[in-house]
């Protein structure tokens, strides 16, 4: 046991600093600045510098493009992503949707999708949650029915609701848990769709979040026709891939380095802001309390982490111990939140979205960071209850690794 | 980065806890403790000749197996399954560390001897006023001659009823409170005017209040700098301290599977009460606090021979989060116990003990974290 970095390690994490300050698409660091809402280019913009370079998928398999980085590249690269306040890659093609093609599709699937979504040919949206089936996931009734076509070709016809449908305003193609079969036990009768969302039928309804941001959306499905060859998996083993996929989704949900820019930006505030006592809000006991627990509970966090990245080097894919770091990991992600509006003191409170620019340059209104700090607290409410809400992770850990 | 024990790191943890599996089960343990000294010379012995445990963290060329800090958590987790009252912590690793790292004159015999078996050291630091403050000292050493006389009291002395040894800090010049001006010798416990008073602890331990009145001491007695002693004490401390971190983590881990198995069995409104999600949850969150307790504890292990800072920094992160987790995962066992939790008979409510008293051992939380402040923020500011 050791913490010390090769000089490979520290060789590997110079030219990833170096490539990332070089090639950062400006245009998104100057949004970024601006705290402006990114679209569909910015985000491509630095997908497609990765990709280039070969780095947008480092977990994948060395065939379709993995980097075979040991657990320890994998930890420096996130950690430099962080640091330089990088975007990360959208997960819905490259850690969800891909790893379940890579493990269950069929070839023709593999060579179809995979190089298009390596590329950011192909945006994916996941279509799992309902109106009615939420953390009860498998509930879902969005129908598929199987029908020859007038070609003479399978199909399956859908129809149904998705929500919270996160940017499927963007999306080329969606992946859609669909219920094949309406007799069987509510697990059995689920199956994997991929479904190229310009096929008629489909209605894409913008959901505001109360951050004022057009983040989700409904997914309305109204007789889509859906090639049989677009399932994933066996017909009603749908579900096998759900779960394989949350698991997924989960690895990498802890967000480690970001939450250490996080806090980091916290002090920088605190370094700025007054307390009662016109002392640096930094030196406030209570404040300064609350800092150091936060960051003691991410040293612990972090380290969770490693230990799970380790184990999982040594031949084990994400388990249900990945239940941990998504708790532990969107509860620390909500504290920062918290304690930067609590920092930002009066000026959380004004609201320029939508609200017409005055040019009144000579006064700001209130420093620059404390804009944005209320509608991230509100918007990072989200994270204890997307990707299987945390009271649902205590249920996973307690049946699968507690034995309950 | 590496997380991997060696292959010998992984043997001497199964010789361990095949050992304590097989003669410090919780009865035998009861009996020892209950017995007049309250701990077994056999078992001790066993530790040195059989096992060869007490050399884990000394070189090959004092004797030892070679280890460090990461043989010292191994032996130390194990402990803390088995409820070890016997004064490895003390001797091996407070005592081991004080003779490792001062370049002191006789460490060599004296690590020979306590590899053997027969040095027993207790670390006489704390005072009845000077709360988790090691420099806050009344205890003197005034220079006499070459050598050095000793006054003062030393509060809860953990092991020193079995001790040949004590280890003092003591204060040789400055105001009571003074980071300078510390020094530590090394005792005799049998040294003329070195008086205790023993008693048991409430974890199953054996303590002392130590009396030191006009006791004489050689120069040879002065362990490391006069007057510049406080560095090696805080060093050995944070050694100390990421050891117990360890045996938390044994006792938190025998908490939590206790009480899984307790909430199988126990049958309420005619289902086992383990399938109510509401104690499902609670049993998760005490899962996730051993785990991440786990990683602090690694962490720390493998960060005590950074800088100074560094070091301090990262064991008092890790005492912070034992601490709390010491409490919730405590408290929790007992109160999925029900009433079974509050009794002697059931070994649940001796690991809650053990616990409780790792929570304030060498710091508590607010402590801890107020040392953490003062390294990330002040420091930095």
């Amino acid at each position: 046991m050791n913490l010390e970095f090769s000089p490979e390690d520290l060789a590997f994490r110079d030219e990833v600093r170096t490539f990332i300050a070089e090639n950062y698409p400006e245009q998104l660091r100057g949004k970024q600045d601006e705290g402006d809402d990114l679209g569909k280019d910015d985000f491509l913009a630095w997908h497609k510098v990765l990709a280039k370079k070969g780095w947008v998928a480092p977990s994948w398999p060395k065939e379709w493009g993995g980097t075979s980085w040991t657990p320890t590249q994998k930890y420096i690269w996130s950690e430099e992503l962080a640091r330089a306040d990088a975007i990360a890659v959208l997960p819905f093609g490259i850690n969800m949707v891909s790893p379940v093609i890579y493990t269950f599709g069929t070839k023709e699937q593999k060579e179809k999708f995979l190089p298009a979504t390596y590329n950011g040919e192909i945006w994916w949206c996941q279509g799992y949650s309902e109106p009615g089936a939420g953390s009860d996931l498998a509930s879902l009734k969005t129908k598929a029915e199987r029908i020859t076509g007038d070609d003479g070709k399978e199909y399956y016809i859908v129809n149904g609701q998705k929500t919270w449908t996160t940017l499927a305003q963007f999306a080329d193609w969606g992946f859609f848990l669909v219920r094949t079969d309406p007799t069987a036990k509510i697990q059995e009768g689920i199956s994997f769709l991929l479904i190229d969302m310009k096929t008629p039928g489909i209605t894409v309804r913008p959901i505001i979040t109360m951050d004022g941001s057009h983040e989700v959306n409904e997914v309305w499905l109204e007789n889509v026709k859906v090639p049989v060859e677009n399932r994933v998996f066996e017909e009603n083993k749908g579900w096998t891939c759900a779960k394989f996929l949350l698991a997924h989704e989960r690895s990498g949900i802890a967000g480690v380095a970001r939450s250490k820019r996080g806090i980091e930006r916290i002090r920088e505030m605190a370094g700025t802001e007054f307390s009662d006592d016109g002392e640096s809000l930094i030196k406030d006991a209570s404040f300064k309390r609350k800092v150091a627990e936060l960051e003691i509970d991410l040293t612990a966090l972090e380290y969770t982490e490693l230990r799970t990245l380790a184990s999982e080097s040594a031949g084990k894919g994400p388990g249900p111990e990945s239940s941990l770091l998504k708790i532990k990991g969107t509860e620390i992600q909500q504290r920062i939140t918290d304690l930067a509006l609590e920092a930002a003191g009066h000026y959380g409170a004004p609201y320029f979205r939508g609200f017409p620019d005055d040019g009144d340059n000579a006064h700001p209104i209130g420093p620059d960071y404390a804009h944005r700090t209320a509608p991230n607290y509100f918007n990072t409410r989200k994270t204890s209850i997307y990707g299987g809400s945390n009271e649902i992770q205590r249920n996973i850990i307690a049946k699968m690794v507690l034995g309950l | 980065m590496d997380f991997n024990f060696t292959e010998e790191q992984s043997m001497l943890r199964d010789t361990v806890a095949s050992y304590l599996q097989d003669r410090y089960d919780f009865d035998s343990r009861r009996k020892i403790i209950s017995s007049d000294a309250g701990w077994s010379k056999d078992v001790w012995s066993a530790f040195a000749n059989e096992l060869g445990i007490l050399g884990a963290p000394f070189s090959e060329d004092h004797g030892g197996l070679g280890g460090g800090a990461i043989e010292n958590m191994i032996v130390m987790e194990e402990f803390g399954k088995a409820l070890v009252v016997e004064p490895y912590l003390s001797t091996v690793v407070i005592g081991g560390g004080f003779l490792k790292h001062s370049g002191y004159a006789g460490a060599a015999d004296l690590i020979g001897s306590v590899i053997g078996g027969e040095t027993v050291i207790a670390f006489a630091y704390a005072e009845p006023q000077g709360r988790y403050n090691w420099a806050d000292l009344k205890t003197t050493a005034k220079k006499d001659g070459a050598g050095w006389i000793l006054n003062g009291h030393k509060a809860v002395v953990v092991g020193a009823p079995w001790a040949t040894h004590l280890i003092v800090t003591a204060r040789t010049a400055g105001g009571q409170r003074d980071a300078s001006g510390v020094s530590v010798f090394i005792v005799e416990k049998g040294a003329k005017g070195v008086t205790t008073r023993d008693y048991p602890t409430v974890d199953g331990q054996r303590a002392s209040e130590v009396y030191f009145e006009n006791v004489s001491v050689g120069a040879d007695a002065l362990i490391g700098t006069a007057d510049a002693g406080l560095p090696l004490v805080n060093k050995v401390l944070d050694e100390a301290t990421a050891a117990v971190c360890a045996e938390a983590v044994g006792a938190m881990r025998k908490l939590h599977e206790g009480t899984l198995d307790y909430a199988r069995q126990r049958k309420q409104f005619g289902v086992p009460i383990a399938s109510f999600q509401v104690l499902q949850h609670r049993m998760v969150d005490m899962f996730m606090n051993v785990e991440q307790s786990v990683s602090m504890t690694y962490m720390a292990t493998m960060k005590v021979d950074e800088s100074d800072a560094e070091r301090a920094k990262a064991v008092s992160a890790a005492k912070v989060q034992i601490g709390k987790a010491c409490k919730f995962v405590g408290q929790n066992a007992i109160q999925i116990h029900g009433g079974m939790g509050m009794t002697d008979e059931l070994a649940i409510g001796h690991y809650f003990k053990r616990a409780t008293m790792i929570e304030g051992l060498f710091g508590s939380v607010d402590h801890h974290l107020r040392r953490y402040e003062g390294l990330s923020f002040d420091a930095a500011a």
